[in-house]
């Protein structure tokens, strides 16, 4: 086994990838887009002469204001011009350019932010890769590129259909004058990402993308080409991401991607399933992007490490499993929704609106839910907005998938609620008046304006502030101080907003949780216990797992292949009762306890297994097989008594060969001349005729051991 | 309702406290039928319960909810996994492995697809029990559409006449079928008319027909981007001062089968007008007003309280039902292949028909249990072993073998260069014939056999390369597919090998051939290839034997 992460990415929005050699089959894990590599563009300008005109100076003082900044002409601060105004491109994973497409065996999308950069691979000629990813995923995962392709294509109307091989872009990006941070994010750190940039793809990519994708249901077992089990198990960080565990005939391997342990919305991540397995690849770098980690440096791994030593020798699985399941992660993220929502009514409240750019499904839908609650119970009468071309089906599909939701909230179907509560205020309130959430495909559609009315809150992607409604919103807005821009984090926010500047309008950027938190890693390794766990070095450099009792940890890191040491000494092999009672027995000599038979039958792969099956072979003419294989030595008197019984006469010479080692003979007068050569390792039989000959090896099989 | 009736008794009054396991849909709508159920009986009926809502609300508690093709493991030993049944929404069967024994037990399943459901779907399984149902053992429905029309027409007569048309229904499944037939219809002749929906149950299970959107056929799943067609446009809330309302009206009222309940009250009211029609969809008990009318033309029905209700309207009868027919089982049966099958439910003589069909037409052992009747049926099991890395390396070879008794023959015999060891009160093993010694500790014999065999008589002109080409040829020309390698003084086929002895005295030489002064081709050859060895030989020697005819004849 082998695996090779190819991007560690970062954050939600770019979850890592990696390449996983399992029984000779190459299995891909996730194929992401950098989206937050967009931002060097320039979004469109809507307001004309946005651009020029507006605040011609700003970053000229900017720059004046700053002494030091002026020295260095070289590093001098990104102004807005440096921005490029061109179609964008999108950046794809660097080194998966490196591997051949069509050598690829399976694909497996663990979450819809890993299926953006599907449509590049499968277009490569030759894929034939079987793709697999959760029927959420594929959904949720397909309207987000549809959502893409719809918001870029303004970009396409803004710049024209441009040369579609080449990126024109680029070449002013190549002099000295361009600042350093731009072209890190053109051309990487070592200066050769520039072969990762890709066009856009069409919907019809998309759509021909899709066709290949094997849909997988929540928990259901696939088996590829009889040899590898495949299931897809909640990873709890968002509606349809999971997990994945894949059993072969030599080893079990589970592949933890950014999970969360205890979620608000969807199926908690699951435990049980990936219990005692051999393998487990580790691969959240979420904790990396945390704030907490890089303040603190390197955690102390935990506070209760005594604790976590004296349980895990009782073994007292359910007490761990209860400390790695509390509920504090979640209470934190409830109070950073509910923050949110405080803000935004806040800013309602002084007469400001609130322009929400997170995208993230989950995080949407409960602040959609908070935020009309609490609307509700106030006294704030503002209308709540969400553009998105995708927003109805987005939606709609949610209240469709109770094997995806947490458990309380599938309490809720039970009872005949919707268990998105949002549902309630868009369904049925259709009928009233005064609607609370207004669903709008774009922000030109017609009946936008007619219900159009600020303060008001709005949600509109992309969380890039590059594409799609927000750039327009956040246009207007952002010389407004009353005004609230919700931000996710993992974007940086001053190459986000530089294109605005100056913006007057109040900036909240949140960050949520997106992984497991490193304290929790030894409690969950040590509830998983897995024979070998793989972490990113990055990971083990932060926290000591050295005291874990785990048989191995092993350290992979980017762009390299980490070889896993196989476990299992031994394949197992079933076999049919059927063919095994039709199998022909030896007892062995002097074991008794023994018994051994040549096989027959064909062997097969299936469900993950080898099984020895009765094939399409006629029964062999003669009874008993002759031994082709035979051990021990062969003792002259008994075999002399066994010839005799047969009517074959011999006399025995003992005689030394030149090299000191014994060999004796028999002499064969009757009924015809023969010759037995023995000494320890082997016997010769001389014979003119075949029957003597034969007979002999029967008299042979009488005294050796033999298969 | 057939199948979870009796499940809050189970779990809260006789203390069953197992895991239960149910589909979402079935989870989400078992509790409205259970507590419909309970009203009826005991509300309506004036029988002693037998569990209270309580006992309904802590039951739904304990059910785990699945969805379809989830596998899941309930202990070390026991997995199972839905599989779309397509009778109801919910409905499944159910795939259950112990070991490497599995069955799968479905109760009622639907093999054509239908307006809002779709058809069951499994997948190709190994199973050593099928367990189906067969309440239509005999019945062999053609298409749908006609009956359908029928029924529409009928409906389409009865309001255009000013009537009333009562459909009692249970909630679920067929209101919702015959519903979407009636809206499309509707919509599509532009009638105005009202639908009604009976309070209650039958609007709330159209609810979570919306939200179980994925549990439908595809066709209604494709719909729902654009259209919910559960959104049923024309249909409304009935209200009980509409019985006596003027002007035509069609209705969905429960229960079905007019046992009870709101769909006899109106029943009551509407049976003496010619004009009205009484639509009862599906299968009626014996002894229910349903039964009674399919029966025969009554004029007067009795009500289960004594009074008569005089019938002057018009009856129909739906014939499509949610359960399979005899096809659909001989179908599924097939798809599966099970080792054996077991029919339950249904009405025991055409079982018994069925029974006949599976064993004579499918080679299939099938019984049809009564109840308390127990089944023993085999199950599959293998022996399991550990297969060493030599022998799965020597498998993923081809090793074929050519055999040409009467007619070419190739068999692969990659296993049988493996060998099964076993020992008491240890794991099997399985290891290459060459590493068998070693297991046991002992060390390998090689047993060979060897002839020292005159070819050709001295003296001829001829070198000794030509002779070893001319042997070969000849030895081409005897043993089939024999692939010869040959040097300056030696030849090789398989195991077999020759080499020119220029000893005066050979060990392997038994005899002094009858030509003295010959030349001799020492050979040896291994077990495995005995026979192709003594074919060598025997070519040699008779190439001897014509060497020596023709220099004796030439003498």
């Amino acid at each position: 086994m082998e695996l090779t992460c190819l991007s560690k990415g970062d954050g939600f929005h770019y979850p890592p990838c990696h390449m996983l050699n399992l029984c000779g089959f190459r299995i891909l894990i996730d194929c992401p887009l950098d989206l937050s590599a967009i931002t060097i563009f320039s979004p469109v300008p809507y307001d004309v002469g946005f651009e020029a005109s507006e605040y011609p100076s700003s970053d000229v003082s900017l720059d004046a204001q700053n002494p030091i900044q002026k020295k260095q002409k070289l590093e001098r601060q990104l102004t807005r011009a440096d921005l490029v105004c061109a179609e964008p491109w999108y950046k794809t994973v660097k080194a998966l350019h490196l591997w051949e497409a069509s050598l690829i065996d399976i694909v497996l999308i663990s979450n819809p932010m890993g299926l953006l950069g599907l449509p590049f691979l499968t277009q490569s000629p030759g894929f034939c890769a079987k793709i697999y990813m959760t029927e959420a995923t594929a959904k949720i995962g397909q309207l987000m590129m549809e959502d893409l392709v719809s918001m870029h294509k303004e970009f396409r109307c803004f710049y024209g259909p441009g040369d579609s091989s080449y990126p024109g872009w680029i070449k002013d990006l190549d002099s000295q004058k361009v600042p350093a941070l731009l072209k890190k994010v053109v051309f990487g750190e070592s200066g050769d990402d520039l072969g990762s940039w890709m066009r856009l793809y069409s919907l019809d990519d998309v759509e021909s993308c899709m066709k290949k994708v094997q849909v997988v249901k929540f928990a259901e077992e696939v088996c590829y080409n009889g040899t590898l089990i495949i299931k897809a198990l909640s990873s709890g960080l968002d509606i349809g991401a999971c997990n994945w565990l894949i059993n072969g005939p030599n080893a079990s391997l589970s592949y933890v991607s950014n999970s969360i342990l205890v979620s608000l919305h969807a199926r908690n991540f699951d435990i049980n399933g990936l219990k005692g397995l051999d393998v487990m690849v580790y691969s959240d770098f979420s904790c990396l992007q945390s704030a907490e980690v890089t303040e603190n440096g390197c955690i102390s791994p935990n506070p209760d490490n005594n604790y976590l030593s004296t349980i895990s020798i009782d073994n007292k699985d359910e007490d761990l499993a209860a400390s790695l399941l509390n509920t504090e992660d979640s209470l934190e993220e409830m109070e950073k929704l509910a923050f949110v929502c405080s803000c935004a009514a806040e800013s309602a409240d002084a007469g400001g609106s609130t322009l929400i750019t997170i995208t993230r499904v989950g995080i949407v839908l409960q602040l959609l839910e908070l935020m009309s609650d609490y609307i509700e119970s106030s006294s704030l009468k503002v209308p709540i907005f969400v553009i998105s071309s995708v927003a109805e089906e987005l939606l709609a599909y949610t209240n469709t998938i109770p094997e995806w939701l947490c458990d309380q909230r599938q309490e809720e179907l039970i009872s005949g609620e919707p268990w998105f509560d949002h549902l309630k205020f868009i369904k049925d309130l259709k009928f009233i008046k005064d609607e609370k959430i207004h669903l709008f495909p774009a922000i030109h559609s017609p009946n936008l304006i007619t219900s159009w009315q600020e303060p008001c809150i709005v949600f509109a992607p992309h969380c890039s502030l590059r594409l799609g409604p927000s750039v327009q919103l956040l246009q207007r807005w952002r010389g407004d101080p009353k005004s609230l821009l919700v931000l996710e984090d993992g974007i940086s926010s001053g190459l986000a907003l530089l294109p605005f500047r100056p913006v007057a309008m109040k900036v909240l950027q949140c960050s949520f949780l997106s992984g497991i938190r490193l304290q929790k890693l030894p409690t969950l390794i040590s509830i998983l216990q897995p024979k070998i766990v793989l972490v990113p070095d990055a990971v083990s450099q932060r926290i000591n797992l050295s005291e874990m009792k785990i048989n191995s940890i092993l350290n992979f890191s980017e762009n390299k292949t980490l070889h896993v040491p196989r476990i299992a000494d031994n394949s197992s092999v079933e076999i049919t009762t059927d063919l095994a009672s039709k199998l022909s027995w030896r007892k062995l000599r002097q074991r008794e306890n023994f018994g051994i038979a040549r096989l027959k039958g064909e062997l097969q792969m299936e469900d993950g297994k080898h099984r020895l099956v009765t094939g399409l072979e006629q029964e062999e003419s003669s009874g008993k097989a002759r031994p082709l294989r035979y051990w021990g030595t062969v003792a002259q008197e008994p075999l002399l008594g066994a010839l005799l019984k047969m009517g074959i006469k011999g006399s025995i010479e003992h005689s030394t060969s030149e090299n000191g080692s014994e060999n004796s003979m028999i002499h064969i007068a009757n009924p015809s001349r023969g010759l037995i050569e023995t000494s320890e390792m082997c016997t010769a039989i001389v014979a003119e005729d075949e029957n003597v000959a034969y007979q002999i090896l029967q008299g042979i099989d009488e005294v050796l051991d033999g298969i | 309702m057939d199948h979870v009736g009796a499940l809050p008794y189970f779990t809260e009054v006789c203390g069953y406290n197992g895991p239960i396991y149910m589909s979402y849909p079935t989870k989400a709508l078992s509790p409205l039928m259970l507590e419909d159920y309970r009203r009826v009986m005991v509300d309506r009926r004036g029988e002693e319960e037998l569990f209270t809502t309580t006992h309904i609300t802590n039951c739904m508690k304990k059910v785990i909810a699945i969805d379809l093709k989830q596998t899941i493991q309930v202990d070390e030993d026991l997995q199972i996994r839905a599989y779309y049944a397509g009778h109801v929404l919910g409905a499944v069967m159910v795939y259950a492995k112990v070991g490497d024994a599995a069955i799968v037990y479905t109760g009622d399943y639907n093999m054509t697809t239908d307006r809002h459901l779709g058809a069951a779907k499994i997948d190709r399984l190994q199973l050593d029990l099928l367990i189906s149902e067969s309440t239509y053992a005999t019945t062999i429905r053609g298409s749908k559409y006609p009956r359908e029309r029928e029924f529409l027409q009928a409906v389409h007569k009865c309001v255009a006449g000013g009537g009333k048309a009562l459909i009692p229904s249970f909630a679920l499944g067929r209101a919702q079928e015959l519903c979407m037939l009636l809206d499309d219809y509707w919509e599509r002749m532009n009638i105005k008319v009202p639908i009604y929906f009976s309070s209650g149950l039958t609007i709330q299970a159209n609810m979570y027909y919306k939200m179980l959107i994925s549990w439908t056929s595809q066709n209604v799943k494709e719909k729902h981007n654009t259209h919910n067609p559960f959104d049923f446009k024309n249909v409304k809330d009935f209200d009980r001062s509409l019985i006596h309302a003027p002007g035509p009206c069609v209705l969905f009222a429960t229960p079905g089968m007019l046992c009870a309940g709101f769909s006899l009250e109106v029943f009551k009211h509407w049976a003496p007008s010619p004009l009205n029609l009484v639509a009862l969809p599906g299968y009626s008990v014996a002894g229910t007003v349903g039964h009674k009318l399919m029966a025969g033309k009554p004029t007067t029905v009795d009500l289960y309280n004594g009074t008569k209700v005089d019938v002057r309207c018009k009856i129909h009868q739906v014939a499509f039902s949610p359960h399979t027919d005899a096809k659909g089982i001989m179908d599924l049966t097939k798809f599966l292949s099970p080792k054996n099958v077991v029919l339950v439910h249904g009405e025991k003589p055409s079982m018994m028909i069925l029974k006949d069909k599976i064993t004579s037409e499918l080679d299939i052992p099938c019984f049809v249990p009564a109840n308390g009747e127990t089944v023993s049926v085999a199950s599959t099991t293998f022996v399991k072993a550990n297969a060493s890395d030599m022998f799965l390396k020597s498998c993923s070879n081809p090793n074929l073998k050519f055999s040409n008794s009467t007619q070419l023959r190739v068999t692969d015999q990659r296993t049988s260069d493996g060998v099964l060891v076993i020992e008491k009160s240890k794991k099997a093993k399985i290891v290459y014939q060459d590493e068998v010694s070693e297991l046991l500790h002992e060390k390998n014999h090689v047993v060979s056999l060897a002839y020292c065999c005159p070819v050709k008589a001295k003296g001829e002109s001829d070198n000794d390369v030509d002779l070893i080409k001319q042997l070969s040829a000849k030895i081409l020309k005897t043993v089939s597919g024999a692939q010869i390698h040959e040097s300056e003084d030696c030849l090789q086929v398989g195991s077999f090998k020759g080499s020119l002895c220029l000893k005066e005295k050979c060990m392997h030489r038994p005899e002094i051939s009858s030509c003295s002064e010959a030349v001799f081709l020492c050979c040896n050859w291994s077990v495995a290839d005995l026979e192709l060895g003594w074919e060598i030989i025997n070519v040699m020697k008779l190439n001897l034997d014509n060497t020596c005819k023709v220099k004796g004849d030439l003498l």
